[in-house]
């Protein structure tokens, strides 16, 4: 077993300090006491009680949470159908362009994407609210979604399909009982990146959202602009906990599934 | 039947939803601005047939964009977006290169979990990891407490509120970016041209500068190409950390069209924006693709 060397110990702890120095000093400030939010007045958890006394902020959680659940849903299908059809689809007319839109607001800036969306919400005369952050939302994370699941598609063994035609499958059978389980894996984590994108956005939704939808990070910008607040800490401290539990339960149980799937196979 | 359904559903979708918001962006760019609403004219009035068309497509031009080259400001904002995304994904590219190199020289059984360590700050919040930084880089902040306390400095220093504190904000956010494309290349290297490159009488530095980096080549342009095109854009990073000092074309856009509500230069900041940044991500593209084809 090699060992690393003292540079290469070196180079990841303070990369690794330097990532997650900023958080952890923003949940244990959280903790604090003060209002000042750099002076340590002693251990308090009173910031998180005035948080859930704040009706603004859970108003606001809320509406994020409805929004990144059904557009993350809905961006799932759409998602999954366009890469199934880059991937499986063959030829067709303007595969191309379809292409070149799923992969543009990938890298595309989001005050661009975020000012094209409410001018066309404009000029067909659709009230802001949540329903056109929702379908913001969608475009952008379905994009996410085709390219997580097409980069599955290519990867698997296509004769798999063919025997599941061979032996009698309509099309739609063989994608619900052979293809959908194979790509499954990439299908959850589409959803959920499109879940978490959906929670984080700001530029987006702040073109995309009336007056009576404020959306969670909408709220954050507006109150941090102003400065640093014990309440806001509180806030992100919870967020920051609730993503680090999300994503370390879902590495461990899609761990544990490789385990037994390579188990299953070494069975038989 | 459908499959054309299949077809249909998404490409639909993103036709209504990207291409054409696109188009209505050209198009008010080539508008005047006025004080109705919506703020700008002409609007197309179908109703009154081919006169209605010409007079529309008669009274666009180009005085937004005139507007834009006249006023040094816009000038002024794209360079310096231009300046701040070539530093910082330089600076990324620096210090994402040995945290990449020491994960992927770890033992194979550290990698996964160095691996999530790297994405999980990705997964959590933007905004708050740009927040995070405020407490840190302020006047009576822990960063100056701490160089007080140490006695590098006798008066606090003033980073929060300057282009230093965008940097530093532009470079820990976007870090993520950088390692991960950066560890894929360096992950996949095989190590025992190293050891051929030492046989043949290389040092160790050598060897790195004349096989490793070399073959970390895809990674180096991927990760800088996803740091450069969304810095270009950036808006949350200036607006918390730069304070009135920094320049950024994403506050100028959003300024134009909030404070300012005038659409139609909001639209045509971001139609010459996105004219920026078509080179880069067609480059990007091909180079993905380029990849993709030597790994298929």
């Amino acid at each position: 077993m090699r060992r690393l060397s003292w540079f290469n110990a070196t180079s990841l702890t303070l990369g690794f300090a330097f990532l997650y120095m900023p958080m952890v000093i923003l949940v244990i400030y959280s903790f604090n006491e003060s209002k000042l939010v750099t002076v340590w007045a002693g251990f308090s958890t009173k910031w998180y009680g005035e948080l859930f006394r704040n009706e603004a902020f859970l108003d606001a959680a809320w509406v994020t949470l409805r929004v990144a659940i059904f557009s993350s849903t809905l961006a799932t299908i759409l998602g999954t159908a366009a890469a199934y059809v880059l991937v499986r689809g063959g030829k067709f007319f303007g595969k191309t362009l379809f292409s070149g839109m799923i992969y543009a607001p990938l890298v595309m800036p989001d005050v661009i994407l975020g000012l094209s969306l409410l001018l066309l919400f404009i000029s067909v005369g659709l009230d802001r609210g949540m329903l056109t952050i929702i379908l913001a939302h969608t475009t952008f994370s379905m994009c996410y979604v085709a390219v997580v699941v097409s980069s599955r598609l290519v990867s698997f063994d296509r004769s798999l399909e063919e025997a599941a035609y061979d032996l009698g499958c309509t099309p739609w059978d063989a994608f619900r009982s052979v293809t959908l389980p194979i790509i499954a894996p990439a299908v959850i984590s589409g959803w959920l990146l499109g879940f978490t994108l959906s929670l984080d956005d700001l530029v987006i939704a702040s073109f995309a959202a009336g007056p009576a939808s404020t959306t969670l990070p909408i709220k954050i910008f507006s109150a941090v602009r102003l400065g640093v607040s014990p309440e806001i800490n509180a806030l992100s401290s919870i967020l920051i906990g609730l993503v680090t539990i999300g994503v370390i339960s879902f590495s461990i149980t899609t761990k544990r599934a490789a385990i037994r799937r390579m188990r299953e196979e070494n069975a038989t | 039947m459908k499959r054309a359904a299949l077809i249909l559903l998404p490409y639909s979708w993103l036709v209504v939803l990207f291409l054409v918001p696109f188009i209505i962006v050209v198009k008010i760019s080539l508008s005047d601005p006025a004080l109705s609403i919506p703020p700008y004219s002409p609007t197309l009035d179908l109703s009154a047939g081919w006169a209605g068309l010409t007079s529309f497509f008669g009274a666009l031009d180009f005085d937004n964009f005139r507007f834009l080259t006249t006023d040094n400001l816009y000038w002024m904002a794209y360079l310096s977006s231009l300046k701040i995304a070539v530093i910082s994904t330089f600076v990324a590219l620096l210090v994402a290169y040995p945290i990449a190199y020491g994960m992927a020289r770890a033992p194979e059984e550290w990698r996964p979990t160095l691996l999530m360590l790297v994405i999980l700050p990705f997964w959590s919040s933007f905004l708050i990891r740009v927040y995070s930084w405020k407490a840190i880089l302020a006047n009576e902040g822990l960063l100056n407490q701490l160089l007080l306390w140490i006695g590098v400095i006798s008066e606090p220093l003033t980073i929060l509120n300057t282009p230093t504190a965008v940097y530093i904000g532009i470079v820990y956010t976007y870090l993520p970016f950088m390692v991960l494309p950066l560890y894929s290349a360096l992950e996949k290297l095989d190590t025992s041209l190293l050891e051929a490159a030492e046989d043949l009488g290389c040092t160790r530095f050598q060897a790195f500068w004349l096989v490793t980096f070399p073959l970390s080549r895809n990674g180096i342009i991927a990760g800088c190409f996803l740091v450069f095109i969304p810095v270009m854009g950036e808006f949350v990073i200036p607006a918390l950390l730069g304070g009135s000092q920094t320049l950024m074309i994403g506050k100028v856009l959003w300024e134009e069209f909030f404070s300012n509500r005038d659409w139609p230069v909001a639209s045509a900041v971001a139609v010459i924006l996105l004219a920026i940044l078509v080179i880069p991500i067609v480059l990007f593209q091909r180079n993905e693709e380029k990849q993709r084809e030597a790994e298929g």
